[in-house]
């Protein structure tokens, strides 16, 4: 399944958001996380993980520090800030909203796969 | 076998030597890129772990980072293909990079040499202003005309800049050429002079739009023209250092022979020269690729707390004098220079800045310095406003006014936004586009003086 580009993009910010939430992460893993909670269904393209990271990180959302990897590297960890966590509730209830939404007529409707 | 993955392994690490080599000239931030390397390590260790070897996990890795980062994209697009070429087959010669350079060198000097003709141009065709006066009128109200087009065409080449924006620039300039010589040459006349000194400031806008090509929309784009500026101020001050010299050695060599030559040095060498170092200088910054690791903010840092003292011992004299300020006919222009020194300062410290830094000792004095800088302009101003009132206004000091108010305008916002940092209430990118938003606003003001001032103040 091929989920589609504007999708993508606007999921970006919540789930980063929502995985900084569960603890201070860094890119790498970011996106291992991501792989492992969609089934490697959500494919990260275009250039989006790190300039969302300095996005967020620029306008006080989430914080960088620089710490070591274990084999002694240089690896910047995030962590959400207080204006993140803000975001991140403000975010969580507008998807609830599309989510519940999309819920209510997906019930009524058939199974796509099916005969058509 | 063992030799063997020794060199593999240090095979790698030239390419991701190679790769961050690219990063740092594209790239604004050197920290950044310790963070990508980081994300390409993790990445070939896990390919390497299911089975690819280095060469192959490390093509891989960046193509993957690719999709995670503009930058680091733009390197994929350009080196994947000739990586895949590298790994079968060694580097040859001819690939297609230098015949590329070569091709801009010669462009950058055909537009400095057109630039160089341009300024002889009116002469050649035979045209020749009345008076000695007339003509001095002339070339100072066109200076700019004939060499700033160049500019703007050498960046609309480079940048393969879409037509719309190239139609818009070019007729930006056609109506500056019309607007400016449909003045009258009128040696007596002070708006001719500050059209002459306000039209280039004006034009600046245009070369900003064949900077950024077109997409003058982008902050960063923005924010890379005025560090591009910046350089190009600075590279040109070393050109003309260099150009001094020369021309006098020209002058003494061509005297041994018994052959007066200044007449060649001040109608081409100086003029032709002057105008094709702007173009040379321009190409000179940007073959440096890298417009960051550069001159004006280091010479920000090192004026910075100089001025900041110079306006403290000046609001200190001031104050233990009691403050009056003699008002003199040049005053204004005087103060007007100091917050355009100010603004300079700022400008190059904001663009140098990485914006996600926390705030340091740095940031405190340049607030301090814009707190000063308000204060004694607001000093001056009000010494001023009762000079004006008492004789009215010229449009020297309407335009020097204005000029007061468009910096004031943005130094007084600038430091409220650094006041908002400093508390933590803001961030600092809030500054740096606070200040790639206001470039428009100097070249509308410029462009009023231009066209504006004359009909209003009846060509006097």
């Amino acid at each position: 399944m091929n989920i589609g580009k504007d999708l993508v993009a606007a999921s970006a910010v919540p789930l980063v958001l929502a995985i900084l939430a569960e603890g201070e992460s860094y890119g790498y893993a970011i996106l291992k996380r991501v792989r492992e909670l969609s089934g490697g269904k959500l494919v990260w393209t275009d250039g989006m993980l790190y300039p969302v990271l300095h996005r967020l990180e620029r306008v006080g959302r989430i914080e960088g520090r620089w710490g070591r990897s274990d084999n002694g590297r240089k690896r910047k960890y995030y962590r959400l800030t207080e204006e993140g966590r803000g975001l991140l509730a403000e975010r969580r209830q507008q998807w609830q909203v599309v989510d519940a939404t999309l819920r209510g007529i997906w019930s009524g409707l058939p199974e796509p796969g099916g005969p058509a | 076998m063992e030799a063997e993955t020794a060199t593999q392994a240090s095979d790698l690490e030239e390419r991701i030597a190679t790769w961050r080599a690219y990063l740092r000239r594209r790239q604004t931030i050197a920290a950044d890129s310790d963070e990508l390397e980081d994300h390409l390590r993790n990445q070939i260790t896990a390919l390497a772990e299911s089975g690819l070897s280095p060469d192959e996990a490390f093509i891989v890795a960046v193509k993957r980072l690719g999709e995670l980062d503009e930058l680091t994209n733009e390197f994929a697009r350009e080196h994947s293909e000739r990586l895949w070429k590298q790994l079968v087959a060694p580097p040859g010669p001819g690939t297609d990079r230098p015949r590329r350079r070569r091709r801009e060198t010669l462009t950058a000097l055909g537009l400095a040499v057109a630039a160089g003709i341009a300024v002889k141009l009116p002469a050649l065709l035979g045209f020749e202003p009345a008076g000695q006066e007339q003509m001095e009128w002339f070339y100072a109200l066109n200076a700019s005309l004939f060499v700033l087009p160049c500019l703007a065409a050498y960046f609309a080449w480079k940048r393969s800049m879409p037509k719309a924006p190239c139609t818009a620039v070019a007729a930006g300039f056609i109506a500056a050429a019309v607007a400016v010589n449909a003045l009258p040459l009128n040696p007596e006349a002070a708006t001719t002079m500050l059209a002459a000194l306000h039209l280039p400031i004006a034009l600046l806008l245009l070369i900003g739009i064949a900077y950024t090509g077109g997409n003058w929309a982008s902050h960063h784009q923005r924010m890379n023209f005025i560090r591009f500026f910046g350089e190009l101020v600075i590279y040109f001050v070393l050109i003309a250092l260099g150009g001094g010299p020369l021309t006098a050695i020209t002058m003494f060599l061509f005297m041994a022979v018994g052959l007066e030559v200044e007449w060649l040095a001040q109608e081409w060498i100086l003029p032709c020269g002057a105008a094709g170092a702007i173009i040379v200088a321009a190409w000179l910054v940007e073959a440096k690729q890298s417009v960051i690791e550069n001159m004006a903010p280091v010479l920000t840092r090192v004026f910075t707390p100089l001025l900041t003292l110079v306006l403290l011992a000046f609001l200190g004299t001031v104050a233990w004098t009691g403050g009056a300020i003699d008002i003199e006919r040049e005053v204004l222009i005087g103060f007007d220079l100091m917050l355009v020194l100010v603004l300079g300062l700022l400008l190059y410290s904001v663009s140098a800045r990485d914006p996600r830094s926390a705030p340091d000792a740095f940031d405190m004095l340049q607030l301090t310095l814009l707190l000063c800088a308000l204060v004694v302009d607001a000093i001056a101003l009000t010494a001023i406003a009762a000079r004006i009132s008492e004789f009215g206004l010229s449009p020297n000091k309407v335009a020097a006014l204005g000029e007061n108010l468009v910096l004031l305008v943005n130094l007084s916002w600038s430091a409220w936004l650094y006041v908002r940092f400093l508390r933590g209430k803001g961030a600092f990118d809030a500054l740096a586009r606070w200040q790639t938003a206001y470039i428009p606003a100097y070249a509308a003001w410029a462009a009023l003086v231009v066209l504006g001032f004359p009909p209003l103040f009846g060509f006097v």
